[in-house]
């Protein structure tokens, strides 16, 4: 009984933290979305706000990668799944020893590293454009051209994958039955096979698509002079973020739920209607309240109430008076903290970062010295939270974690935006 | 409307294995004709071949004298019915039926009329809209027929359709077949390796086996008359004495055998094999035997050791030993007689030459 029970609580708590391990990311990131601190944290919490959502729709750098991203993206789709639906449909009419041989060419593009691929497609088209004289705006030096080719490379692969395992359950001999009938071999395929392929398809379009999204290896040859979503983050973590990043993922992740929600939906909907042709009375059944709120349907309306009331609170939320207030308390702090010396504020440390003052000035990003008291107090209430218990990781200002609030070398990455917002308003 | 098959020398080889040997056969137009033979002999090979799935690695298929080599599947007047039906099963019923029409640009109107029409014609009226798997297994199989019969072929080919059924419906089923084979008057060729199918629905039967068709001929002649040792001993159940020929004489011969000299009918076809003094068995079926005293003409004489008795309302099955150790089986009619002998004790048995066959066996 007892060990039972303690195994139950093993499993919850490993449940616990697996969830936390897949989703905390994701829901920490979400949050710093709504917080106007110029970086993305959840605490100190400033206040919220929704304007980084504005600030990401005026990016320009941003809206075109991802313009540049859904095009590549359909681009991939509409060359690779017919690319693995035929190397599939090979593999299903060639003998064994032939089989295997294709299969590994097939496939290999996926073993070879996206690096590779990247830049054997940048090198051959270049070679080729030099062989034809071409300039530098014809199709050989296409950036989304480019990176369609040498997606598809390894994104088709995939998708013969899906359509094999697919395939593997077709009865040949509906095919022989349709030719039997009289139909013509495009005939048989196009009322038989491609009906049955029909699931596959559409599961290797939407891989396709997201495997095209979200490349970067590769990419990051092909794409050459342009640019994509995946690339302009990684140069913009290098330049500095902020938390219109996390906007873009807050509405990559809603979206992503919503059509998995559908998705699920449509399934569970099939399901019914297959149970209600035999059952009738399931249909009425399934007619109740609760019932619609735990289906799929009604987690999609929650969600859609959700963002709804999130929208609402927003333009209720007046952030650019809580901004003001946080900039008097600022300004409060830094007047009280310059005569004396550098105290700790009490409303902004947290027990265990009660150092001694004397640590804070080596800690400051900018190697200041303990003269330059105006940046120094300014930094402070900031510096208090986040520095102190990373104090020995100090040296690693190249470090490459990605939580907001634990190092203090990304404040010093990032600070420059801080340093210009406020400091002008300090004075 | 209906066209005669023939087969000339067909052989078909899958690498070193040979599936169908040197098969020699007329099919007539209108024909109920049945393959028979046990699993693997190569019926559904030669099927294909007829169908056009499979060229024959030698000889000829010809379409009332046509030669169909080189015409694909889908440009021949048949109609194939698959051994596991395939039917579609993303389509209704009545698009399955209709599919052969809307692969030749027929109307949609017009196709659903045929589909109707057929569905009455299988006795599923009304039922065209219901998808292939909410039927059952009888109805599907009836679907399939309706589907091959939409195309109006000239021959329709069936690969054993009624293997998944169950007995009761088995049986329906063969009458039903039997019925709408009269009706629209195609040659349906049938292939089982029930021979109860075969026998009971079936104008001729060919039997296979292993490749090679051992006798073609119409269900009483197979039963009564039986050429080669494998069709006398596959068709029905029958008594085999082996032995040696002592003569051959006027549509008779006589066999050595361990229980004793028998004599037995010869057919024409056998009387060469048989001259001389080779191998042979002497088939007498077990309706053919008889116990000593109760049959008026039996010269073949022998006396067998009763093991058992079988009581089957209206038959009575014995199991014998004969001297020489060879189990046989003697079924008699229950007329209403008390059987003389009990377990153990010694039958003198008896059997008319008439209903022996004599048949050469391999060396
Ligand atoms: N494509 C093929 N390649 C190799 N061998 C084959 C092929 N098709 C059939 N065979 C062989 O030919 C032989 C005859 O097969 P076939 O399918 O004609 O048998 P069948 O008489 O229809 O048997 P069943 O009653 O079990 O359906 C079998 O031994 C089978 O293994
Ligand atoms: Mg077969």
């Amino acid at each position: 009984m007892k060990s039972a029970q303690f195994l139950r609580v093993v499993l919850g708590a490993y449940i616990v933290l697996f969830f936390a391990y897949l989703f905390g990311p994701l829901i920490l990131m979400s949050i710093t979305a709504f917080n106007s601190s110029e970086f993305p944290r959840v605490t100190p919490w400033d206040c919220f706000s929704t304007d980084w959502f504005n600030v990401l729709v005026e990016d320009k750098r941003i809206m075109t990668g991802l313009r540049n991203s859904i095009i590549i993206g359909f681009g991939v789709v509409c060359l690779s799944v017919p690319i693995g639906l035929a190397a599939a449909m090979m593999l299903t009419q060639v003998g064994r020893r032939m089989k295997s041989f294709f299969y590994t060419v097939v496939v290999s593009p996926i073993l070879v590293p996206g690096v590779v691929l990247g830049i054997s497609t940048l090198i051959f088209w270049d070679r080729l454009g030099t062989m034809f004289d071409a300039s530098y705006n014809s199709v050989f030096y296409n950036g989304i051209f480019l990176s369609i080719l040498g997606q598809s490379t390894f994104v088709s692969a995939y998708c013969m994958l899906v359509f094999t395992a697919r395939l593997q359950r077709f009865d040949p001999v509906q095919e022989e039955a349709a030719l039997d009938l009289g139909a013509t071999n495009a005939q048989a395929f196009v009322k038989i096979l491609l009906p049955f392929l029909k699931p596959a398809i559409g599961s290797a379009a939407v891989m396709a698509f997201l495997a095209s999204f979200e490349n970067y290896n590769t990419t990051i040859f092909t794409i050459v002079s342009e640019s994509t979503l995946t690339t302009v983050l990684a140069s913009k973590v290098r330049f500095g973020i902020n938390p219109s990043i996390s906007a873009l993922a807050v509405i990559i992740v809603v979206l992503t739920l919503i059509c998995a929600i559908i998705h699920e939906a449509m399934k569970r909907q099939e399901a019914r209607r297959a149970q209600a042709a035999k059952d009738e009375r399931v249909v009425a059944d399934y007619a109740s309240v609760g019932r619609f709120a735990t289906s799929p349907w009604g987690i999609v309306l929650l969600v859609f109430l959700a963002g709804l009331g999130t929208i609402w609170l927003a333009t209720r939320y007046d952030t650019a008076s809580c901004k003001m207030r946080l900039q008097d308390e600022r300004q409060l702090r830094l007047e009280q903290s310059t005569p004396s010396t550098p105290a700790v504020t009490p409303g902004a440390a947290t027990p265990g970062t009660t150092t001694p003052s004397t640590t804070t000035p080596t800690t400051t990003p900018s190697g200041s010295e303990p003269a330059a008291k105006p940046y120094q107090g300014i930094f402070a209430p900031q510096n208090l939270d986040q520095v102190a218990p990373k104090d020995e990781g100090e040296a690693a200002p190249a470090g490459e974690g990605k939580s907001d609030g634990e190092s203090k070398p990304y404040q010093g990455i990032f600070a420059p935006q801080n340093l210009d917002n406020v400091a002008p308003k300090s004075d | 409307m209906s066209v005669d098959v023939k087969l000339e020398d067909v052989w078909v080889r899958f690498g070193s294995f040979t599936a169908v040997k040197n098969a020699n056969v007329t099919i007539r137009g209108g024909e109920f004709f049945s393959f028979l033979g046990p699993s693997g002999c190569g019926k559904t090979t030669l099927l294909r071949c007829i169908s056009g799935f499979q060229e024959p690695t030698d000889g000829k298929i010809l379409f009332d004298g046509k030669n169909m080599a080189g015409i694909g599947p889908n440009k021949r007047p048949t109609a194939l019915i698959f051994q596991n039906l395939a039917l579609f099963p993303l389509m209704s019923v009545a698009d399955n039926i209709a599919f052969g029409l809307e692969v030749r640009g027929i109307g949609k109107a017009q196709r659903r009329k045929k589909a109707d029409e057929l569905l009455d014609l299988i006795a599923l009226p009304g039922q065209g809209d219901k998808k292939v798997g909410e039927l059952s297994g009888g109805q599907k199989q009836r679907v399939a027929i309706a589907r091959a019969l939409a195309v109006e072929p000239e021959i329709l080919l069936l690969d054993e359709p009624l293997s998944a059924l169950d007995l009761k419906l088995r049986q329906h089923m063969r009458t039903e077949l039997r019925e709408i084979q009269k009706r629209v008057g195609i040659t349906f060729i049938y292939i089982t390796h029930d021979q109860g199918e075969a026998l009971t629905m079936s104008d001729r039967v060919a039997v296979m086996s292993e490749g090679v068709i051992e006798q073609v001929a119409d269900s009483v002649t197979l039963y009564d008359r039986p050429e080669k040792p494998f069709v006398a001993s596959f068709v029905g159940e029958n008594n085999d004495f082996r032995g040696r020929v002592t003569s051959v004489s006027e549509g008779y011969a006589e066999v050595e055998t361990s229980e004793g000299l028998f004599r037995g009918r010869v057919s024409e076809g056998n009387r060469d094999a048989l001259s001389g003094s080779g191998p042979a068995s002497i088939f007498v079926r077990p309706e053919a035997l008889k116990i000593a005293g109760t049959a008026t003409e039996a010269s073949n004489a022998f006396e067998a050791n009763l093991l058992q008795e079988e009581f089957e309302g209206n038959m009575r099955h014995l199991v014998l030993e004969s001297k020489g150790g060879q189990r046989l089986r003697m079924t008699l009619v229950n007329d209403g007689h008390v059987l003389d002998y009990g377990p153990g004790s010694t039958v003198p048995v008896v059997f008319n030459p008439e209903l022996a066959i004599v048949l050469p066996q391999e060396a």
